[in-house]
């Protein structure tokens, strides 16, 4: 049961949900985020990084291993949304998106992988969303983004596979997080009438999908994209 | 300098007699200057040559507390691979842990 769960993004929202739920069920937490956490345990562990700095977080799992031995389980949730009018996006905001969305979540597959590989046991939990096949106007790029996500998972299921390492993804609804603040209510309405299941998401559907996907019984689970409310 | 070369060559011997541990008795890899690592030569299929990168990456780390990426831009784009054989690898690892110095 102690297994240590390496969780992006948990300075807030579904990352700060996921810390919080895992150490209440007696797993030890290694997080990160940009900024200082405030959360406060003997079995948390935070870093302060962008997870799209590769020196960074080569350096973070040098010190994991170090000092908290491996990683069994990695949720990469950190991600970072924008909407706008694809005549209108400026560059700036594809770079820090993909930045964020692509290159972190693969950073940190990486490294992960590289540590699961040694024990030929790792679950690695990667974030999609429902505006890929949804086709959300005003999320090309965040769209885009999470299309990449889903093709890594999908490919690197298939390449670590045989280290015993299964990758996933959970592409959820939107739920009531900072990330979708700033969309309007209308569009938020429209989006939700396009589930089969029509009401926002809560973050204990991604925790049930996540506590599915890295249970013993699901090593024959891979390479999948689990999205939620029936899209 | 040629202690530092000492180190690295034993880290590229355990990593290969990891691999080793998986291949049957006919096709043990060699510990040799002249072991061939890459290419139509090489003893190593192309997944266990990334089973190797990834084992000397990490005892790199162990022994000299430094994180490298062996296969980077640079070895890729070499006329003359790094790969092609244990003394050429050394020597690479070598001038990457002088650049993280």
């Amino acid at each position: 049961m102690n297994k240590i769960i390496l969780i992006t993004g948990t300075s807030k929202g579904i990352g700060r949900y996921l810390c919080e739920y895992y150490l209440e069920k007696g797993f030890t937490i290694v997080g990160c985020s940009r900024s200082e956490s405030s959360l406060k345990n003997e079995n948390y562990t935070h870093f302060c990084l962008n997870v799209s700095d590769e020196k960074k977080v080569k350096e973070m799992f040098h010190t994991i291993k170090k000092e908290i031995g491996t990683v069994d389980i990695l949720i990469n949730n950190a991600g970072i949304a924008s909407m706008n009018h694809v005549l209108l996006t400026p560059m700036s905001t594809l770079e820090n998106i993909f930045s964020t969305n692509v290159f972190g979540t693969y950073l940190f597959l990486r490294e992960a992988a590289k540590v699961m590989m040694k024990k030929k046991w790792g679950r690695i939990i990667n974030f999609a969303t429902v505006a890929t096949p949804l086709k959300l106007e005003g999320e090309a790029i965040y769209a885009s983004s999470k299309a990449a996500v889903k093709s890594i998972t999908e490919v690197s299921s298939k390449e670590l596979a045989e280290y015993g390492i299964t990758v996933n993804a959970i592409g959820p609804t939107p739920i009531e997080t900072d990330l979708i603040r700033s969309v309007p209510k209308e569009k938020m309405d429209a989006l939700i009438q396009r589930q089969a299941i029509k009401r926002l998401g809560e973050f204990r559907d991604v925790s049930n999908v996540v506590d599915f996907l890295i249970q013993e019984e699901s090593d024959f689970i891979t390479g999948q994209t689990i999205y939620l409310g029936g899209v | 300098m040629l202690e530092t070369q000492n180190k690295i060559k034993n880290i590229i011997f355990q990593a290969i007699d990891e691999i080793n541990l998986e291949l049957p008795k006919n096709k043990q890899i060699v510990k040799s200057d002249n072991t061939q690592l890459y290419g139509s030569q090489s003893p190593l299929d192309s997944l266990e040559l990334v089973n190797l990168i990834v084992s000397i990456e990490d005892n790199i780390d162990s022994e000299f507390d430094k994180s490298i990426t062996i296969a980077n831009e640079k070895a890729m784009s070499m006329k003359n691979s790094p790969f092609r054989d244990v003394i050429s690898l050394v020597s690479f690892i070598n001038e990457l842990l002088e650049e993280n110095e």
